[in-house]
């Protein structure tokens, strides 16, 4: 099977400023791709030279084989800036409908992708009178409409309240499913809620990660952390015991690689009456993307605390 | 082709709900209808001539007005789009950026015949009747006004968007505008007249004078309508300098028109060489 993008050791610089470094990335048809990164990680980079208005300076890109920016390359493509503000004066089918036109679409498809978004009722109100998630949705709207084969969404979550959020991320998975390639781009893990196939990081225009989430946690190994409440006067006893550190007059704290999890909670559950309860926590999803996007530099902190009852 | 129709559809759309268009079309028929009154003040004597003596105070009216007009229909045409981001949606699509130009071309002039013609078409109407109706013929001199202006709005709209592309902001463009405005209809004119005051020994004024008078579309559209005038022998002289120009009456439009394509097509040169 094609590829629908296939990016080969893309570099583009601007000037002094690096905004891509050699960055191979592979989107097969029907795959969501989550492209995370800082600020000015080089996410808008990316997605500008996969519709070709820029020209890398170095590697390949090539959208269902064709040149980016080329007419066939354009018909393949839908594009949802960072930020767009539609023409005031029109509503928002109008808007829609413009956008149909010049992708050649059909004419229902107007009705259909507005009725996707939820923005029926709304359609005929001028685009000014729309809130910001309501604008929102209108472009994704335009995204939507005419089939395309990929779809590139830049921040699309942005600005979306909870119920939009995941009404967006069923709407993705429903495109998805009847073929059609997604590459979103976002700010962090958590944000995705875990709703895509695939994650790749860019860290300062590097790819520094790339493959499924349960993957990238595997990858990261990040410790887990084990939480002990003693019972009335036993903390030290069991500070001694399990080791970490005190985080208070009750409790003890000590994080663990995910291999040695079985082995300290039955050393716990040893201990008897001493523990009142144990809670177990797997890295969160931001501090797994704070690996990748930090190198792993950072520490997970640990604070030592003086117990002076 | 599709694209085309499309852009220019939609910028007409646009262009008629913004109160602004409504409000230059209201502009040219106050400035007009103050000239229809004016011309008609002397009453009894010049009755069959009115609607042509309106006529020529409309063309004058137009080297300044329309112009005006035209740039602001078009300085945001690029910049504008580029600065909310729609350029991008717009050239993701599969439509060639000479399509887009064109669409909006297309659009903006369809805006301006519009309001050019609202003004002005009852302006005329006006004159032609409060002198109680008088020779049809005269009407046809307010068509001509109509469709000149027109192509002279055209010309600077094509200008417009050089300015509006070679930008990215749409402030810079709308400075830009202005500039070619200044430029254009008052600082050019006032500039040959130095120039005619300074040549004592008749080479300039005889020689260069009527090339550069014809090279500013807006001076040809003057010494179109001047002459177009003259053809009715209304007060002969008017159109002064006609009999030594390179271009004589409806050939003076040429220039415009030249000028129109100059503009359309280094305004899409230039657009191609945009990075959204
Ligand atoms: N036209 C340009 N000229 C110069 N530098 C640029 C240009 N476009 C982008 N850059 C730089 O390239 C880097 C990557 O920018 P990019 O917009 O791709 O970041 P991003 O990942 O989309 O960030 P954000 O999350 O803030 O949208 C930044 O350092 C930016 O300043
Ligand atoms: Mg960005």
């Amino acid at each position: 099977m094609t590829e629908i993008v296939k990016a080969r050791n893309v570099s583009m610089k601007f000037k002094a400023v690096e905004a891509l470094t050699d960055v191979s990335l592979d989107v097969s048809p029907g795959e969501q791709v989550a492209l995370l990164g800082h600020n000015g990680a080089g996410k808008t980079t990316l997605f500008r030279l996969i519709l070709g208005f820029i020209k890398p300076t170095a590697g390949s890109i090539s959208i269902a084989g064709f040149a980016p920016g080329s007419d066939a390359a354009r018909r393949v493509v839908s594009y949802l800036p960072e930020q767009v503000a539609f023409p005031k004066m029109l509503t928002g089918r109008e808007v829609v409908r413009f956008y149909a036109r010049l992708k050649g679409a059909a004419r229902e498809d107007v009705q259909a992708v507005l009725d996707k978004v939820e923005l029926v009722e709304a359609a005929d109100r001028r685009v000014d009178t729309f809130s910001k998630g309501m604008r929102q949705r209108l472009g994704l709207a335009q995204a939507l409409v005419g089939n395309p084969r990929l779809l590139l969404l830049d921040e699309p979550t942005s600005g979306l309240d909870p119920l939009s959020r995941q009404h967006f991320y069923e709407l993705i998975a429903d495109v998805s499913r009847r073929g059609c390639s997604v590459l979103l781009s976002s700010h962090g893990l958590s944000e995705l809620e875990a709703k895509t196939d695939r994650v790749a990081i860019l860290r300062k225009g590097r790819l520094v990660a790339d493959g499924p989430l349960a993957e990238l946690q595997h990858q990261a190994d990040l410790p887990i952390r084990i939480r002990v409440r003693a019972a009335a006067g036993a903390v030290g006893s069991v500070h001694a015991e399990i080791g970490g550190g005190r985080i208070n007059c009750a409790s003890v704290e000590l994080y663990c690689a995910r291999g040695d999890k079985m082995r300290i909670l039955s050393k716990i559950s040893g201990l008897g009456t001493q523990v009142e309860d144990v809670d177990v926590a797997s890295p969160t999803l931001d501090e797994v993307y704070r690996y990748f996007s930090n190198n792993g530099i950072e520490q997970i902190q640990r604070g030592e605390i003086q117990c002076t009852a | 082709m599709h694209g085309v129709i499309t852009i220019a559809a939609t910028e007409i759309r646009i262009g008629l709900r913004n109160r602004w268009i409504i409000l230059s079309s209201l502009i040219l028929l106050a400035f007009a209808l103050i000239l229809v009154l004016l011309g008609s003040a002397p009453g009894g004597e010049v009755k069959t001539d009115a609607v042509t003596v309106v006529v020529a105070s409309l063309s004058t009216l137009s080297v300044y007005l329309v112009p005006l007009i035209a740039l602001l229909l078009s300085f945001d045409a690029i910049a504008g789009e580029i600065d909310r981001g729609t350029l991008q949606l717009v050239l993701a699509s599969p439509v060639s950026r000479g399509s887009v130009l064109v669409g909006k071309f297309l659009g903006h002039v369809a805006v301006l015949a519009i309001a050019v013609s609202f003004g002005y078409g009852i302006a005329g109407l006006v004159a032609f009747f409060a002198n109680g109706g008088g020779e049809a013929v005269a009407l046809i001199g307010v068509g001509r006004l109509i469709a000149s202006s027109t192509i002279l709005g055209a010309t600077f709209i094509a200008i417009g968007y050089i300015a509006s592309a070679s930008v990215r902001q749409t402030g810079t463009a709308a400075a830009l505008a202005i500039a070619i405005w200044l430029f254009a209809v008052v600082l050019y004119d006032l500039a040959l007249l130095g120039g005619l005051l300074a040549s004592q020994d008749g080479f300039f004024a005889r020689t260069v004078f009527p090339w550069l008078l014809v090279f500013n579309p807006a001076d040809a559209f003057r010494l179109y309508n001047m002459s177009a005038i003259d053809a009715l022998a209304v007060g002969s002289n008017l159109g002064g300098a006609g009999s030594a120009l390179p271009l004589s009456g409806l050939a003076s439009m040429l220039s415009p028109v030249a000028w129109t394509a100059i503009g359309l097509g280094l305004s899409t040169f230039i657009l191609k060489r945009v990075r959204p």
